[in-house]
Formats: structure tokens, sequence, C-alpha cells
């Protein structure tokens, strides 16, 4: 019971902080200073979630057949091939190296 | 002219990102269950949680022996990051009423990046709902096919599931790294992230990397020109290699 409570109050702060983003102010978003914070904060995230997915197992660091989905991924976007076919690269490519051996 | 919503560059992005973060509910269904929770656990952390990052975060500390308050800290630490989403897209799309809920719901890191991936207004909000509720939708019965079936299915890592959201992220991050700036931001805070995961728990590093970010956000703001390209409100496609890129100039000639 103990777990479900918290897995209730994880569930109603994470849609609290989501819906607190839309109820602050106008003001805040019309400052350049916060526009570019949120910018950058975007791509640092999303640099972050990547390589996050990458290398780390917990608290491990490990360079496993996901290094060769990222591998394969960014050869995919440098050749301009569509998102999907990028993340169906990037499937194929952790799923192939497995069956070769890799980690 | 506003392009249909059949050849909208913005939904298109948001169906292949839904296609590709949805499936990949199959690895939380299995591994939540995995982990201890039931299966109706599961299930209602998809449905009313719904944030991938929280939700991993929830169940790796339970899976590692944390406390259930300790893994409901960790998720929302992890969800910070939808406060600041939330802000930048009531900026772009304005919801009203009761949709203004349903947006808050479904902005996850997903939505946002579709969203704000398009330059013309109507398609950063088809891409946020089509993004967003196609994400909903797929997650949600992609976390049941996984949390019944995760066992019978194996390891997901077989069918590189793992492998997969990687790409996505990558995917998604690549049209923003246009400038040189952008790409420097994206090594240092990919550096953060790696130095840090050793040290503190599954989760965190990825708001280290956004103190980083937003630090350089904040004090780096005077030296750098104004409209140098990382605000997120303007066209993150234009000479790019992104998907998506062909489209969106087809569509506005």
């Amino acid at each position: 019971m103990s777990l479900w409570f918290w897995v209730i109050v994880a569930c109603v702060v994470g849609f609290l902080t989501k819906l607190l983003g839309y109820l602050l102010p106008r003001k805040w978003l019309t400052n350049p200073r916060v526009a570019r914070v949120a910018g950058i904060l975007t791509i640092g995230l999303l640099a972050s979630l990547t390589i996050a997915n990458t290398v780390a197992t917990g608290q491990q660091l490990a360079l496993d057949a996901r290094l060769g989905a990222l591998v394969a991924a960014a050869i995919a976007l440098w050749l301009r091939a569509p998102f999907l076919l990028v993340v169906i690269v990037g499937a194929a490519a952790a799923a192939g190296l497995r069956l070769l051996g890799w980690p | 002219m506003p392009t249909s919503l059949r050849d909208s560059p913005g939904a298109r992005v948001g169906l292949s990102i839904a296609i590709a973060t949805g499936l990949y509910g199959i690895s939380f269904g299995a591994l939540s269950v995995a982990s201890g929770l039931d299966i109706w656990q599961t299930a209602a952390m998809s449905l009313l949680l719904f944030s991938g990052g929280s939700q991993f975060a929830f169940i790796g500390v339970i899976a590692g022996g944390g406390t259930p308050v300790a893994a409901a800290s960790a998720a929302a630490l992890l969800g910070i990051r939808n406060a600041v989403y939330g802000m930048q897209l009531n900026a772009l799309l304005h919801p009203q009423g009761w949709r203004r809920f349903a947006a808050a719901h479904v902005t996850i890191d997903e939505s946002l990046a579709t969203s704000t991936g398009q330059s013309d207004p109507l398609e950063q909000k088809r891409g946020f709902w089509v993004a967003g509720v196609g994400i909903f939708v797929l997650w949600n019965v992609f976390t049941l096919v996984g949390a019944f079936a995760g066992d019978a299915l194996g390891d997901p890592k077989r069918w590189g599931l793992d492998g997969a959201a990687v790409a996505a992220f990558l995917g998604l991050l690549w049209p923003r790294l246009r400038s040189r700036e952008a790409g420097a931001i994206a090594v240092v805070c990919a550096l953060a992230t790696v130095v840090a995961v050793p040290f503190v728990p599954p989760g965190i590093p990825i708001l280290v990397a956004a103190v980083v970010a937003a630090a350089i956000g904040w004090f780096g703001s005077a030296r750098a020109p104004e409209g140098e390209g990382l605000e997120p409100d303007i066209d993150p496609y234009r000479g790019t290699d992104s998907p998506g890129h062909s489209t969106r100039t087809a569509g506005n000639p």
C-alpha cells in the first residue's frame, strides 16, 4: 500500500510540475535571458539524454552496443535520413552488434 | 496557405517520434514489473505520471533497493524540466481552458522538441499535439504490452530498443546544432553528464547537465550577440541536414 501511495504522489507532483509551467506569469517568458536559458537548456538536456542513454547503466559507464547505435544514427542523420529511419537504424545497429557478440 | 494535416511536417515528425517513443514503452512495462511494481502500478505510472525519465527514475530506485519516498523524489526532481518545457510551450501554443490541462499532461521531452523544431505556429501546434497525444496512447498501450508479456519477450535490448532511444534523442538534438556555440554547449553538457554518472543516482546527471546549461545561458548571455539562434522560437531546421527540412520548405514556399 505504501508503494501505491508513493506511486500516486509521484504522479500528482509530476502533473503539478508540468502545470506550473503553464501558470507562471507571461512576463517571465518575454525576458530574452529567460528565453535564451530555455533554449540552451533544451540543447543541454537533449545532449545529456543522448549521452546518458548511450553510456550509462545505472551509475556505471559502459561502452556497449548503444555506442554503435549512436554512431549509426549520426551517420544516418549526416546522410539526411528521415527521423523514423534514423531510429530504425539505431535499433538495428544495437540489435545487430549484440548478435555479433557485443554486450 | 496552411498545409493539410496530411502534408504537415509537424504532424509527420510528431508521428515518427510517437511511434519510436511509444514502442519503447515495452521496455518500461517489462522493467517496471521486474523492479517489483505490479501491473496496475506500472499502468498508473504511464497513465498519470507520463514522463519517461521520471518513470524510469522511479523504478530504477525501487529496483536498486531504494525506498518509495526516494523513488518519488527522484521522479519529482527529474520532472522539474517539464515545468520549463511548459513555460516554453505556453508561450508558443497559448492553450486555453481544459486544453491547458491536457497540454500540461502531454508536456514531455518529445512533444516539446517536436513543437519547437517547427517554425510555423500551426505546425508547432500540430507537432506538439500529434507527438504528445500519439506518444501518450502508444506509450500506455506498449507499457501494458511490456508489463504483460515482458517475460515472454525476453530482453528488450535484444531488439535494440535502447539503441532506438539513443538514435531518437540524437535525432531530436541534431537540428539544433546549427551554430558552433550550440555544438559546444551540447559537448559540455554531454561531458558533464558522463562525469556525473558514477557519483550521483541515475537520472541526476541529466539535472547536472541542466544546471550547467542554465548557467551558460544565464551568465553567457552578455557576451553572445542577441538572436544568436539558441532561442527555441526560431527555425532550428534552416540550413541543416535535419529531417523535415525539405518537407517544411516544400510546405511553406
